[in-house]
């Protein structure tokens, strides 16, 4: 189509033929009878209904429930490609469990003149209670959802970076279980590696960070706000696969100086507490008082080294998107490295000539909230109205610090499965990272959120997107 | 000088408390001028859970009630001696930056009579002379008085009340620094009194930091910089960060605290 850019497709590249990590699926593909696939696909939403996935979407009453879209054809990636991805991500989070070491320490980065004191100082996230706080192993950020898109054969970029609290990896986990039992031919006829491990290996990685306060075998925990949080079955789902156990802060309370759990035989020591409240509501007494979700104490029982939280408190920092701009340099300030992924060029509308710029160009760019996440409050300037352009410009002007602005990325497609056959539509990938005292394990591939709307760039779910398997190749 | 500190806090309970936490920071450290040569806590109607140092260096004990408590009593007795440095600290340890002393908190968040208070600052002086002088224009502005009508009142809600206690001087003094630009901290400690041994409280005070001097002490209720008759017990960006005792319970039991304090030179 004239005037319209065109994007990589990684099905089909800029051409019509398949490349060659799809040639093999394709082939399939083409055997198959359109109208086939499209009842596996009602046969797939039955399942996910079945099991209970969904998620809540905030700001939507009439919705409380709903089903994240999810779309059979598979995002293929060569082995020799993701090997080059791992090797980035790997390389991004240790530089950040090392850059939270440092700030919540010394703050070297700052004292070397690499990162503005501001950037800290004005970043809510940064928690003072964690100021020389060291973690077991150090590490600070245990569970990382890195996001990635793409926008060529070899050109990934890195969207964000998500130390706090990355959700999403049961929808990766579900979305190969209703793969393989639908479609089991495909897999003995394409090597796929394996995703199913993530749960054992989430168990390992977060024992092997188990406080010295821990006897034998490490307990661990999943910490959820209850049934009403959007994410609650993920909560259940992962508490399941590891046999850890599933609790509210209500079971919880400091016995024998120790964060314990309720059982009918008594108080049971936690020594790993995967949470999912956040830092504000973990713990009344040392933060919001009013929290009804949290454990009163346990940041005293943390601070004296007898339980790990992960991901640890204050671990946000890193997820801010002024903080996101400095990314280069700081991983080239932790492992005297290159970046080896890039990040996406990025205006920091705190600073005059950037603002200026972000203004003059609003049609263009992406605009997004420092502190902001999940696709809410953000304008993609090519997708908007003048109107909203107009709308979000009061917006930007009243408070520039509130925002960076980003170009429109020409965010690679996989085609869709639809009525009319296969269609591209713009993707990202989550990949999930875990993170432990002697390693660093990458998921094969991870979550692919994938725009259902034509031409729409926004993948979150929140706002209307769908998911795919991720296939990584094997060698 | 040599002060021997006895310092019971006793909480009582019209009904039973099932469960209820303190957090306790009421143990000095040696330091610069300060030797603590002796210290215990006891804790009657509980126990302590865990022990740390806090961002501020802070010893803090967690302290947890025994189920079904009506009295809980924490007991501290120690002798420590102290050395008058002419309320010089010294320079700030640890890794806590100094802009965070700049921030301000709920207790220190400065309104029109605090900028006002602020702007009566000597300029052309040098810092520790601007520092003095403000710490008299506080009192000067709000007399000593202990017939207030709240605890845990802002810096703002202080000036304009007109009158308080040595923790609502350390606010607004520390308030008003930030606005000069000093990182300012609260300074929760036990001063011995010349004229009794029984006393009601602890006391509170304040430190600024100069530069080429470091942190500074500022009794603003009495006028001068700390001497040898001050221990040093914690510190914070306000009374609530360096409160001696912070609690939370359940249950709607209603609390009678009381306090018994003595402080003297052995």
């Amino acid at each position: 189509m004239a005037g319209r850019p065109t994007y990589f497709d990684e099905m089909f590249g800029h051409g019509t033929a398949a490349r060659a990590p799809y040639a093999d699926y394709c082939d399939w593909f083409q055997h198959e009878d359109t109208a086939r696939l499209l009842s596996k696909s009602e046969e797939a939403e039955a399942l996910f209904r079945l099991i209970g996935v969904t998620f809540n979407v905030y700001g939507d009453p009439d919705a409380t429930e709903r089903l994240i879209p999810f779309d059979l054809v598979p995002r293929i990636i060569a082995a020799r490609e993701w090997a080059k991805v791992a090797k980035g991500i790997e390389q991004r989070v240790r530089a950040l469990n090392a850059f939270l070491h440092d700030i919540y320490h010394r703050q070297e980065i700052v004292r070397a003149g690499r990162l503005p004191a501001e950037m800290i100082a004005r970043n809510d996230a940064f928690l003072p209670e964690m100021i020389g706080v060291s973690p077991p192993g150090d590490i600070y950020t245990h569970i990382v959802g890195t996001d990635l898109v793409r926008t060529g054969d070899d050109e990934f970029f890195v969207l964000e970076d998500n130390a706090r609290t990355p959700s999403g990896v049961s929808y990766m986990l579900e979305n190969r279980e209703t793969m393989l039992h639908m479609f089991p031919e495909l897999f003995s006829k394409i090597k796929v590696q394996s995703v199913g491990q993530y749960p054992r290996s989430l168990r390992k990685s977060l024992s092997a960070c188990a406080p010295d306060a821990c006897n034998g075998r490490p307990t661990i925990a999943v910490l959820t706000p209850g049934i009403h949080n959007s994410a609650y079955y993920e909560h259940a789902f992962l508490a399941d696969q590891m046999s850890a156990e599933l609790v509210e802060g209500h079971d919880l309370r400091v016995v024998d100086g120790r964060v314990a759990m309720r059982t009918t035989r008594g108080y049971k020591p936690i020594d790993v507490l995967y949470r999912r409240v956040d830092d504000e509501y973990l713990d009344p007494l040392n933060f919001n008082p009013d929290s009804v979700l949290g454990v009163p104490g346990i940041m005293d029982v943390y601070r004296a080294g007898g339980i790990t939280i992960a991901n640890a408190p204050g671990t946000g920092i890193a997820d801010d998107k002024a903080i996101y701009s400095y990314m280069p340099d700081i991983v080239e300030f932790y492992t005297g490295e290159k970046a080896i992924l890039q990040n996406v060029p990025t205006h920091r509308c705190s600073e005059p000539q950037a603002l200026k710029y972000v203004l003059d160009n609003l049609a263009d760019l992406v605009v997004k909230e420092v502190h902001g996440s999940g696709g809410y409050g953000m304008l993609v300037g090519p997708a908007a109205s003048k109107k909203e352009i107009e709308e979000f410009r009061a917006k930007l002007e009243a408070a520039p610090g509130n925002y960076i602005a980003q170009p429109t990325l020409a965010l690679s497609t996989v085609p869709i499965l639809t009525d009319a056959g296969l269609a591209p539509r713009h993707v990202d990938l989550r990949p999930f990272v875990l993170v432990s005292p002697d390693r660093i394990d990458i998921t094969p591939g991870g979550l692919t959120r994938v725009a259902l709307t034509e031409g729409s760039l926004v993948v979150n779910s929140s706002q209307g997107g769908g998911t795919k398997d991720t296939w990584v190749l094997e060698e | 000088m040599r002060l021997n500190v006895l310092h019971k806090t006793h909480y009582t309970y019209d009904a039973p408390v099932p469960y209820g936490l303190q957090q306790v920071r009421l143990r000095p450290k040696s330091r610069l001028g300060q030797l603590v040569e002796e210290w215990r806590i006891d804790v009657t109607g509980g126990q302590v859970e865990v022990s740390f140092e806090d961002e501020h260096a802070n010893a803090v004990d967690l302290v947890s009630f025994a189920s079904g408590q009506t009295e809980i009593e924490i007991t501290c007795a120690g002798i420590v001696d102290v050395e008058d440095k002419a309320g010089i600290v010294g320079p700030q340890g640890g890794y806590v930056p100094l802009w965070l002393f700049r921030r301000s908190t709920v207790l220190t968040t400065p309104g029109e009579h605090v900028q006002a208070l602020a702007d009566r600052a000597p300029a052309n002086c040098s810092d520790l002379d601007r520092l003095h002088a403000l710490s008299a224009h506080v009192l000067e502005q709000v007399p000593y008085s202990t017939d207030q009508t709240a605890s845990d009142l802002t810096a703002e809600a202080v000036m304009q009340a007109g009158h308080g206690v040595c923790q609502d001087h350390a606010h607004v003094f520390i308030t008003a620094a930030r606005l000069l630009g000093f990182p300012a901290r609260y300074v929760s400690g036990y001063l011995m009194m010349d004229d009794r041994v029984d006393q009601d409280a602890s006391h509170a005070w304040a430190e600024a930091y100069v530069e080429g001097l470091g942190w500074v002490g500022f009794d603003i209720s009495n006028g001068i910089s700390p001497d040898a008759r001050y221990v040093r017990v914690a510190t914070g960006l306000d009374y609530r960060g360096a409160a001696p005792i912070s609690g939370l319970r359940y249950g709607n039991a209603g609390e009678d605290m009381s306090v018994t304090l003595q402080v003297q030179q052995q």
